[in-house]
C-alpha cells in the first residue's frame, strides 16, 4: 500500500514539473485532486476500512495530498512568474522612440526679453503702464520739454502720419506724461512707480537701427526722490538682468526731459574681444517743465526716468549680433529662444 | 564735429595724453572718438621746389623736373603730374622715402631718363582718397623741410559728437574752456589785435525782427588781392575738420567758425545795392543758394536782403549772386548772432542743413560777433591782403547777465548726496560761473552768455555734479514710495495667455506695424488703414489694420526655408481710421499651415483643418470660453464656408477661418492657412471661479443617434436639448458624425451624448426616459431630426 502511495506521489510530482502551462496544471489538479481524482479515490476507500488502519492510512494519504497540492502550488507560481516574464517580454518598447503629439512652441526673444525686464522692475514695485503708439505732438514731444525747433526733434527721426498731425511715437516717455496727467486729473497725487514697454518707431533703417524696435521706460515721482535712488534701481536692475555684479559707469548726458541727465554704460566683453564700456541705457531726473506741462508741482516733487532699448539688451544676454534678425522673423533663429 | 588735437592744445594744453584727454571729454557728457591724421607718417618726404621743369624727351605726358630739396645737389625727377611747373613747391620723396601706404621710393628709370626720387599728390601722402596732380605747397615753403613737420602730421583728429544743449562746445575755444574746467587749468586765449581802421566804407544794416536777430555786425574789407591763396597750415586744419577749401575769404569764415563758434558769412561787397536788411521774406521772393538750389520764400524766412531783395538766408546759407568768387576784391563780411529758432524754421521747413545752421540752432554765443568779425579780419589782411573799413553795428549783445538761483538744500537733495559749499562755488567758478551767496544758503549765480543751456536750477545741479563726477555720488538702497495698483483677478496677464499658445505649439514672431498696403488692402478692404507720411518703403506703407499682414509674409519667408508646418502668432496693436478717429486695438492672431501634426512616427498626416485651430482658440479663451459662440459669418479675407465671427455675447471677439480661395490666387500663394484674429481687451477677462456643490447621486448616459439635414449646425442641436431637457440633463456632447450610405441625401447622423444627473436625488429610469423622449421630439420638431434605425 506504500509503496503504491509514494508511486503515486512520484507519479504525480513528475507529472506537475512537466506541466507546462497553467492549463496543463489545471489538468493534474482534477486529475488527482478533483471529484474523480486519483487522491479522491484513494480517500474514498477510507471509508471501508477499520479504524486503526483508516487512521493510519488516512494521514498518508492525507500527507500525498498535501505534497501533491504544494508541488501544484510551487509549479503554479513558477509557471507563472514565467507567463509574466514572456508577457513582460512582449509588451516591452523602443523606449528611445520620441513621444507622439505637438512640441511647445516659443516666445519671440523680445517678448521674452520685455517679460524678464518687467518682472525685474515688478519686483522692484514698478507698475506696468502701457499707451498708444501712435501719438500727438503734445504726448511724444511738447510735454517733454522738445519744443518744435529745438534740435533734438529731427524731422529725419520721426515717423508722421495723417499729414503731420500725429506721430508714432519715438520713445515709451508719452506713457509717463499720460501716466502723471491721469493721476493729477483723478487728483491722486504720486508717488507714481511705473514702466512702460512697448514699440517704438524711427524712421532710420540700416544694419544698426530699425524703424520700429522696442523701450521700456521707468518713471519714479514722488517727494525726495534723489539721482542717488536713480543709481541704485539701476544698478540693481543691470545685476540682477545680468546675473551678475555688473559695475555701471553713469556718465553725463542729454535728454530735454531729464536734468541731470546721464547714460549708463556697462564694462562689457564680446567674446574673443576685450573689455568696453557699452552704453544701455539713458536716465535723469524728470525736468521741472515736464511736472509743469503735467500739472504736477515742480518744488514738491521730484522724480527719476531711464529708459532702455530692449533689442540691445537682448543681443547681450542671448549674443546676438544682427539686429535685423529680430524682425525676420527666421523659426531657426526664433527656435533657439524657446 | 572734427577738431585737430595739434589746434586745441594751443588753447589749452593739459598735461596728458590724448586719450586721457578724451576720456575726461567722456566723463565729462561728450561723446569722442580720437583718431590719428595718418596712421603711419610719411618718411623721407620733404618739402621740394621743382627749380626747372621741361618736357621728356620720350613722352609727351612726363616732365624732367630739376628739384631743390634743399641740398646743394638738384634732384632730377621725372614727373606725370600736369600741374608740375617751375617754380612751384610740392611733397617730393627722396630715395630711400616710405609713403603712408608702405611704398617705398627708389631710384629709377622712366623711358630712358634717371628719377631720383617722386613728386607727390594729396592721396599718395594718404591726406586725401582721391587727388589730382601735385599737391602744391605754399610758395614760401622751405625746401627740404620734412613734410610731416612741415604739415604738422603728427597729429590727431577728435571727432566729436556734441549732444544738443552743448552747442558752446562746437569749437576750438568752446572745447579749451571745457577741457579747462575738467582740468582745471586755465586756457591760453590767444590775443587777436584789432585791425587798424583806414578805409570811411559802410554799408547801412538795418534789423527789422531784433527777436530774430538781435545782434549784427559787418565791416567792408576792399582792394583784396584776388590771387591770394588759403595758406598751407589753414588749409590742413580745415582737412582735418573735413570742410572743403573753396576761396580764401570763405576758407577764412570757416576757419573762424571752427576757431571761435561763430558762423560768418563774406558778401561780394561789389553785389549789394543800398542798405542790407535782416527782415522775413515776403511770399513770392527767391534766392539762389550757393549749393544750386532756388528757393521760393512763403512762410517769413529770416533772410539777409538789400534793396533789391533777398542777398541770405540767415545763420542757414549765402545766396550764390552776392557770395565771393575768384575775381572777388571786395567783401562786406557779416558776423551776427541768430536767434537758434529762427534759423532752425528755416532750415527745416527747406530741408537745409549747414555748418552755419547746425550752430546757431544750438544757441551762438551772443557777445561773440564783435571778436570773431576782428578775428577775421585780421587773418584776411593777413592772407588776402586789402583795406579795411569801419564795424558796423546794429542790434546789441545783451546788457544783462543771466543769472540763475540755487539753493544748497536742492542742490543735496536732488542729488541725494551733500557737496560742500565751497566746493559747489569752486566747481561752478571753473565753468566761468560766479556766485553771489543770498541769504538762506543760496547762490546767485551769473552764468556766462554761451551757456545757453543753463537756465534753470536742476541745469546748474546737473553742472555741479558732473564737474563733481556722477561717479562720486554713491548709489544707496532707499525705500521706495509705492501706489500698489489693484490687479483685477478676472485679467489675465498676456503672458499667461500666450504660454498657452507656446504649449501648444504656437511659436510667436514681431512683425513691423507698417505693411504692404496691396496685401493688407485685399486682406482687409473694409478697414480704413493709416498710412505713413513718409514712410521708409513702399512696402512699408501703411500702419497694419489687421496681423495678417505681418503673419502672411513671416509665413512665406519661413516657406521659402524649407518650413512647411508653421504655427506662428504675434501679439501687437492694429491701427485703423474710425471715422477720422485713429482706433489702436490690442489683437492677438495666428496662422496656421501644413500637417495637423509634426511628421513624426506613430501618426497618419493629414492637414490642420479648421477645427485643430478652433481647438487652439478656445484653448486661448480659457475657462468663459462657454461664452463665446462661433457664429458662421462672411469676411471678404476668409472662405464663405469655412469662417466664423467669434462673439462673446454680442461683443465681437474675432475672426477664423481658413484664408479665402480667391487671395490665395490673387496674392499667388502656395496653399491656404488658417488664420484667426482675436480682440485683446475682450477676451483678457475670464471670471473669477465660484464653486458649485457636488452631486452625490450617480449620473446616467444615454446616446441618440440622430438624421438630421447638413444645414443644422452642431451649436442648434445642443441648445435644442438643452432646452428641452431642463434641469436634469447636465451636459451634452457629440460624439460621432457620419456622412455616407444609408442616409437619406443631404443628410448627416449625429451621435449624441446626454448625461442626466441631479444633486438632490438618483434619477428613476421613468424619469430619464420621458425626458429622453421629449428631447427628440422636440429635436424633430424644431430641427427635424430622426432617430437613426
Amino acid at each position: 500500500m506504500s509503496e503504491q502511495l509514494d508511486q503515486l506521489l512520484n507519479e504525480a510530482k513528475s507529472a506537475i514539473d512537466a506541466a507546462s502551462d497553467a492549463r496543463a496544471l489545471e489538468q493534474l489538479r482534477v486529475d488527482y485532486l478533483g471529484k474523480k481524482g486519483r487522491v479522491t479515490e484513494l480517500l474514498k476507500q477510507l471509508g471501508g476500512m477499520a479504524p486503526d488502519e483508516r487512521k493510519s492510512f488516512g494521514e498518508r494519504v492525507n500527507r500525498v495530498k498535501e505534497a501533491v497540492v504544494s508541488a501544484m502550488d510551487e509549479r503554479g507560481s513558477t509557471l507563472e512568474q514565467a507567463e509574466l516574464a514572456r508577457q513582460l517580454a512582449a509588451d516591452s518598447i523602443d523606449v528611445t522612440l520620441p513621444g507622439r503629439g505637438v512640441s511647445p512652441g516659443g516666445l519671440h526673444p523680445i517678448a521674452r526679453t520685455v517679460q524678464r525686464i518687467e518682472q525685474l522692475f515688478n519686483e522692484l514695485g514698478f507698475e506696468t503702464v502701457e499707451g498708444p503708439e501712435i501719438e500727438d505732438d503734445f504726448h511724444n514731444f511738447g510735454a517733454l520739454n522738445i519744443p518744435e525747433l529745438h534740435p533734438a526733434r529731427s524731422m529725419q527721426d520721426t515717423f508722421y502720419v495723417r499729414n503731420g498731425q500725429n506721430v508714432l511715437r519715438t520713445h515709451t516717455s508719452p506713457v509717463q506724461i499720460r501716466t502723471m496727467k491721469a493721476v493729477v486729473e483723478s487728483g491722486r497725487r504720486p508717488p507714481i512707480r511705473i514702466i512702460c514697454p512697448g514699440r517704438v518707431y524711427r524712421s532710420d533703417s540700416d544694419r544698426t537701427h530699425s524703424p520700429m524696435f522696442h523701450q521700456v521706460e521707468g518713471l519714479y515721482v514722488a517727494e525726495n526722490v534723489t539721482f542717488s535712488d536713480l543709481k541704485y534701481d539701476l544698478e540693481t536692475f543691470l545685476s540682477r538682468f545680468f546675473e551678475r555684479d555688473v559695475r555701471a559707469l553713469f556718465r553725463p548726458s542729454y535728454f530735454p526731459f531729464v536734468e541731470p541727465g546721464a547714460d549708463v554704460h556697462i564694462r562689457w566683453a564680446d567674446p574673443g574681444k576685450g573689455e568696453r564700456w557699452l552704453e544701455v541705457l539713458g536716465c535723469g531726473m524728470v525736468h521741472p517743465k515736464v511736472f509743469e506741462a503735467v500739472g504736477l508741482d515742480p518744488e514738491r516733487y521730484t522724480g527719476f526716468a531711464f529708459g532702455m532699448g530692449v533689442e540691445r539688451f537682448a543681443m547681450l544676454r542671448y549674443g546676438v549680433d544682427d539686429l535685423r534678425q529680430f524682425f525676420n522673423n527666421d523659426l531657426r533663429f526664433l527656435e533657439q529662444f524657446a | 564735429m572734427k577738431l585737430s588735437e595739434n589746434w586745441l592744445r594751443e588753447w589749452v594744453n593739459p598735461q596728458a595724453t590724448i586719450n586721457e584727454i578724451s576720456d575726461r571729454l567722456v566723463m565729462g557728457g561728450l561723446e569722442l572718438e580720437v583718431e590719428p591724421v595718418l596712421e603711419t607718417l610719411p618718411q623721407g618726404v620733404v618739402v621740394g621746389r621743382i627749380v626747372k621743369a621741361e618736357r621728356h624727351p620720350q613722352a609727351d605726358r612726363l616732365q624732367v623736373c630739376e628739384v631743390d630739396v634743399g641740398q646743394p645737389q638738384k634732384l632730377q625727377i621725372v614727373c606725370g603730374a600736369a600741374n608740375a611747373r617751375a617754380g612751384m613747391n610740392a611733397p617730393c620723396a627722396v630715395v630711400g622715402a616710405r609713403l603712408p601706404d608702405g611704398m617705398e621710393i627708389k631710384q629709377a628709370q622712366l623711358r630712358g631718363v634717371d628719377s631720383f626720387g617722386m613728386l607727390c599728390s594729396a592721396k599718395e601722402l594718404g591726406l586725401a582718397e582721391k587727388s589730382e596732380g601735385l599737391l602744391e605747397l605754399d610758395a614760401d615753403a622751405k625746401p627740404g623741410t620734412p613734410i610731416e613737420q612741415y604739415l604738422g602730421l603728427k597729429d590727431n583728429v577728435l571727432n566729436l559728437e556734441i549732444t544738443p544743449n552743448r552747442g558752446d562746445c562746437l569749437s576750438v575755444l568752446g572745447l579749451a574752456r571745457e577741457l579747462s574746467a575738467l582740468y582745471a587749468i586755465p586756457m591760453k586765449r590767444p590775443n587777436f589785435p584789432q585791425a587798424v581802421v583806414v578805409g570811411h566804407a559802410q554799408v547801412k544794416v538795418e534789423i527789422e525782427d531784433l527777436q530774430s536777430c538781435p545782434h549784427y555786425t559787418g565791416r567792408v574789407i576792399t582792394k583784396l588781392n584776388p590771387k591770394a591763396l588759403t595758406p598751407d597750415w589753414m588749409r590742413e586744419r580745415l582737412r582735418r575738420s573735413g570742410i572743403r577749401c573753396i576761396h580764401p575769404v570763405v576758407d577764412i569764415t570757416n576757419y573762424v567758425m571752427l576757431e571761435l563758434g561763430q558762423p560768418m558769412h563774406a558778401f561780394d561787397s561789389g553785389k549789394i545795392s543800398g542798405q542790407v536788411r535782416v527782415r522775413r521774406a515776403r511770399a513770392g521772393e527767391k534766392l539762389e543758394l550757393l549749393n544750386g538750389e532756388t528757393l521760393e520764400f512763403d512762410h517769413g524766412e529770416l533772410i539777409i536782403a538789400d534793396d533789391h531783395g533777398p542777398l541770405a538766408l540767415a545763420g542757414v546759407m549765402g545766396g550764390q549772386e552776392s557770395g565771393v568768387a575768384t575775381r572777388t576784391t571786395g567783401i562786406f563780411l557779416e558776423s551776427a548772432c541768430f536767434a537758434p529758432t529762427a534759423v532752425a524754421a528755416t532750415a527745416r521747413r527747406h530741408k537745409l542743413a549747414s555748418d552755419s545752421c547746425y550752430r546757431f540752432e544750438r544757441g551762438v554765443d551772443p557777445n561773440l560777433q564783435r571778436s570773431a568779425l576782428e578775428r577775421a579780419t585780421q587773418l584776411i589782411l593777413q592772407i588776402c591782403g586789402g583795406e579795411v573799413h569801419p564795424v558796423i553795428t546794429a542790434g546789441r549783445p545783451p546788457a544783462e547777465p543771466i543769472t540763475v538761483r540755487l539753493r544748497q538744500t536742492r542742490l543735496n537733495q536732488l542729488l541725494g548726496h551733500e557737496i560742500a559749499e565751497k566746493d559747489v562755488e569752486q566747481l561752478l567758478s571753473r565753468l566761468g560761473i560766479t556766485t553771489r551767496h543770498e541769504l538762506g544758503g543760496a547762490w546767485i549765480a551769473r552764468v556766462p552768455s554761451y551757456r545757453y543751456d543753463l537756465r534753470i536750477e536742476p541745469d546748474l545741479i546737473e553742472e555741479v555734479a558732473r564737474l563733481y563726477g556722477y561717479d562720486r555720488i554713491p548709489a544707496k538702497p532707499y525705500a521706495a514710495r509705492l501706489a500698489p495698483g489693484r490687479p483685477s483677478e478676472a485679467a489675465r496677464s498676456l503672458t499667461r495667455v500666450q504660454d498657452v499658445l507656446v504649449s501648444r505649439g504656437w511659436q510667436q514672431i514681431v512683425s513691423l506695424s507698417f505693411v504692404e498696403p496691396g496685401l493688407q488692402g485685399q486682406l482687409n478692404p473694409d478697414a480704413r488703414g493709416i498710412p505713413l507720411d513718409n514712410p521708409i518703403a513702399d512696402t512699408l506703407s501703411v500702419m497694419r489694420t489687421t496681423l495678417w499682414a505681418g503673419l502672411i509674409p513671416a509665413w512665406l519667408y519661413n516657406r521659402q526655408r524649407q518650413q512647411n508646418r508653421l504655427r506662428l502668432f504675434e501679439q501687437g496693436v492694429a491701427f485703423a481710421d474710425v471715422d477720422g478717429q485713429i482706433v489702436e486695438t490690442s489683437r492677438l492672431a495666428g496662422l496656421a499651415v501644413g500637417a495637423a501634426l509634426p511628421e513624426q512616427w506613430s501618426s497618419t498626416t493629414r492637414p490642420t483643418d479648421f477645427y485643430d485651430l478652433k481647438a487652439d482658440v478656445v484653448a486661448l479663451l480659457g475657462s468663459t470660453a462657454g461664452e463665446y459662440r462661433f457664429e458662421k459669418a462672411e469676411h471678404p479675407a476668409l472662405h464663405p464656408g469655412q469662417s466664423a465671427r467669434i462673439l462673446r455675447g454680442e461683443r465681437a471677439a474675432g475672426w477664423i477661418g481658413a484664408l479665402h480661395p480667391k487671395l490665395v490666387r490673387t496674392l499667388d500663394l502656395p496653399e491656404a492657412p488658417l488664420l484667426f484674429e482675436l480682440d485683446w481687451e475682450v477676451i483678457r477677462d475670464t471670471r473669477v471661479p465660484s464653486s458649485q456643490p457636488l452631486s452625490e447621486f450617480p449620473s446616467s448616459r444615454r446616446d441618440l443617434a440622430l438624421v438630421v439635414p447638413e444645414t443644422v449646425s452642431a451649436d442648434a442641436l445642443i441648445a435644442c436639448a438643452k432646452a428641452s431637457g431642463e434641469n436634469l440633463l447636465q451636459k451634452v456632447f457629440i460624439f460621432d458624425i457620419y456622412r455616407g450610405e444609408n442616409l437619406p441625401t443631404a443628410c448627416k447622423s449625429v451621435a449624441l451624448g446626454l448625461i442626466f444627473n441631479d444633486y438632490s436625488r438618483t434619477l428613476t429610469l421613468e424619469e430619464i426616459d420621458a425626458s429622453v423622449t421629449r428631447i427628440i421630439s422636440q429635436l424633430t420638431r424644431e430641427l427635424g431630426a430622426v432617430i437613426r434605425q
